[in-house]
């Protein structure tokens, strides 16, 4: 090490003690660590306990009655899997989910790679307004589609339908910035070999670009789906009634009545979705780029 | 060599029509249209629902109502009547709004700092001290942002219950000498609930910020006789200003439309925050002018933060 510091502290002289432990700067940095640490466990242990309370056996949520799996599956009305309200809202969440995907990863990967060879002030231009619906907050984008379905682009209705515009319109975002980025890292060099080799434009794109984008497409189709579970503001915004509500809005509406652990396995559920099909996404991440260079697999799907 | 030395002979539209002929020979040329047509369906789905959603606000705002006080939106700019959004000014600057704006404002300033000074330490230590077990950390880190963030705010209501776990422990440690009532409308949990709900949108432009100073400017204030706190002082600091500035603005932003954690902790009119106001537009009819006007002035309020941030992103993708 090459560091040379400050003329070396006085001889030891004082005994140790923690202001000079504090002082050394060589220690290890055990304060950020521990802060770290808490951190964590601050920000994931709540959840955890909510977590244990959906296998709570009485009706409270806030304390431990024991352990049963009444509110999952065994309570005759109430429970996640046998309500036939919280079932249709299950139903209805992976609906929205599955559809905001199949329509916002074609159109924002389509943008993505267009806007990578299209310059000029309309391509900013146009780059910066679906960027917008990213930092927009949601609620604002959630009352102006729904007082735009009301009262001027009438023919679309409320409900899954409504709800799926809303939700691609902001998740179109997601899915250009996953796969400018990859776009940029690739570059146009292969592309370019390609075509020396004879291809033509569009066989190019198709035979060279799109299996070279296929690991950012599987993480954009998994963010997008997990974040359509997950979104309770636009939904609700541009649902028709309790019928056409995810299990999001549901959990919404009722965490503010009486809820019972039924919500705390609903909210779990909506976890455990979401988890596993970012797993799923990882796998499929790392499955695609296979062979390429690993170091930091993890850290790039996390930058996204 | 010789052929630098020709080109300022040609003009600039002759070169371009070389390089198309040259291209296309290549079998690589693209007409012009081509890109652009990429990007056309996802233009197209953002003219219609994202620019046109905001004009029809402008035109609720700015219109009229029916005998039943549903919204009757006018469309043409030189009809528009500025009736409704003055009524809302008069109320924000003087009225009953007022509170609500200034509360808005102090509890997104709270937080919003609380948030800083929670996660630039830990953005630091990733950075800076994470070594081989980054991914993990990162992982641990990115994990809230998988987990809903009503499920989130959910888990601590039912925390801070009157019979709930933080009142257990308070008490427990002599901290209370009887639960408090964290639901019963206080100023407090709901900045601490905004604090829980956005820190993670901070930490993480910070860490990249972070991540990019090069070691070798930090090891250069040392070896210039610098004491550690000094060089992180005068160079980490500085060199994480816009790092600072991105995370702050990219948890303001959906403060500013927060109604949520409002609702879920606390569901009391002392609380109240801008996104109650607009929330409350959305379930009562009658209200929509009102509505779109109050979505006016949060976006008019946000639009510079927000063209900031944009362009900061872009400024770092291109960096990278």
């Amino acid at each position: 090490m090459s560091t040379v510091a400050r003329p070396a502290a006085p001889p030891a002289a004082r005994p140790w003690g923690p202001i000079r432990w504090f002082k050394n700067p060589w220690r290890k940095p055990r304060v950020l660590e521990s802060i770290t640490w808490l951190y964590l466990a601050w920000s994931i242990l709540p959840v955890t306990i909510a977590i244990a309370f959906s296998f709570n056996a009485g009706r409270s949520r806030s304390s431990w009655q024991g352990f049963s799996l009444r509110w999952w599956t065994q309570d005759p009305f109430d429970a996640l899997f046998r309500s036939p309200i919280l079932r249709a809202a299950i139903f209805q969440s992976f609906r929205l989910a599955v559809l905001t995907t199949l329509v916002a990863v074609p159109i924002g990967a389509l943008f993505a790679i267009g806007l990578d060879r299209w310059r000029g002030r309309p391509a900013t231009a146009a780059n910066f307004s679906v960027l917008m619906a990213f930092v927009v907050p949601e609620i604002i984008l959630g009352l102006a589609l729904f007082l735009s379905f009301r009262n001027l682009i009438k023919f679309i209705p409320l409900g899954t339908v409504g709800q799926v515009i809303g939700l691609v319109t902001w998740q179109i975002s997601y899915a250009v910035i996953i796969v400018r980025a990859r776009m940029l890292s690739i570059g146009r060099d292969y592309e370019e070999a390609a075509m020396d080799l004879g291809a033509s434009p569009t066989g190019a794109i198709r035979r060279v670009l799109l299996p070279l984008l296929t690991p950012a497409l599987f993480a954009s189709a998994a963010i997008v789906f997990a974040d359509s579970i997950d979104d309770f503001v636009t939904v609700r915004y541009l649902s028709a009634g309790a019928s056409s509500e995810p299990l999001s809005v549901k959990i919404y509406n009722s965490a503010r009545a009486s809820p019972t652990p039924a919500v705390n396995a609903a909210a779990t559920f909506m976890l455990v979705s979401t988890f596993t099909v970012i797993a799923l996404g990882f796998l499929a991440y790392r499955f695609a780029t296979r062979g390429q260079r690993r170091e930091g697999a993890v850290k790039e799907f996390v930058a996204y | 060599m010789s052929d630098t030395e020709t080109r300022p002979t040609r003009s600039r539209r002759e070169e371009r029509r070389l390089a198309r002929q040259y291209a296309r020979q290549q079998g690589a040329w693209y007409p012009r249209w081509f890109w652009p047509s990429f990007a056309a369906p996802a233009i197209l789905w953002m003219v219609v629902f994202f620019a046109a959603s905001f004009y029809v606000i402008l035109s609720v705002a700015f219109g009229t109502e029916d005998f039943f006080r549903n919204p009757l939106p006018v469309f043409q700019p030189w009809w528009w009547d500025f009736g409704t959004l003055t009524e809302q000014l008069h109320k924000i600057f003087g009225g009953v709004y007022q509170t609500v704006y200034l509360r808005t404002f102090a509890y997104v300033a709270i937080a919003s700092v609380l948030c800083l000074l929670i996660g630039y330490p830990i953005a630091y230590f990733v950075a800076r001290y994470g070594g081989r077990r980054k991914a993990l950390f990162l992982v641990l880190l990115i994990m809230p942002f998988w987990i809903s963030y009503l499920m989130r705010m959910f888990a601590w209501s039912s925390l801070l219950e009157v019979d709930g776990y933080v009142n257990d422990l308070l008490t427990f440690l002599n901290v209370l000498s009887k639960p408090y009532g964290w639901l019963e409308g206080k100023g407090i949990t709901v900045v601490l609930g905004l604090v829980y709900g956005y820190v993670p949108y901070l930490i993480l432009p910070l860490y990249g910020q972070l991540d990019r100073i090069d070691t070798s400017l930090l090891e250069a204030g040392r070896d210039l006789g610098a004491s550690p706190a000094r060089t992180f002082w005068r160079v980490t600091l500085p060199l994480s200003k816009p790092g600072i500035l991105a995370g702050l603005i990219i948890v303001t932003l959906p403060m500013f439309g927060d109604y949520y954690t409002n609702n879920l902790l606390s569901q009391s009119p002392r609380t109240t925050m801008i996104g109650n106001l607009i929330d409350f537009t959305y379930a009562n009819t009658g209200l929509a002018a009102q509505g779109a006007s109050l979505v006016l002035t949060v976006a008019v309020l946000l639009i510079v933060p927000m063209v900031w941030y944009l362009r900061y992103t872009a400024k770092a993708a291109e960096a990278k």
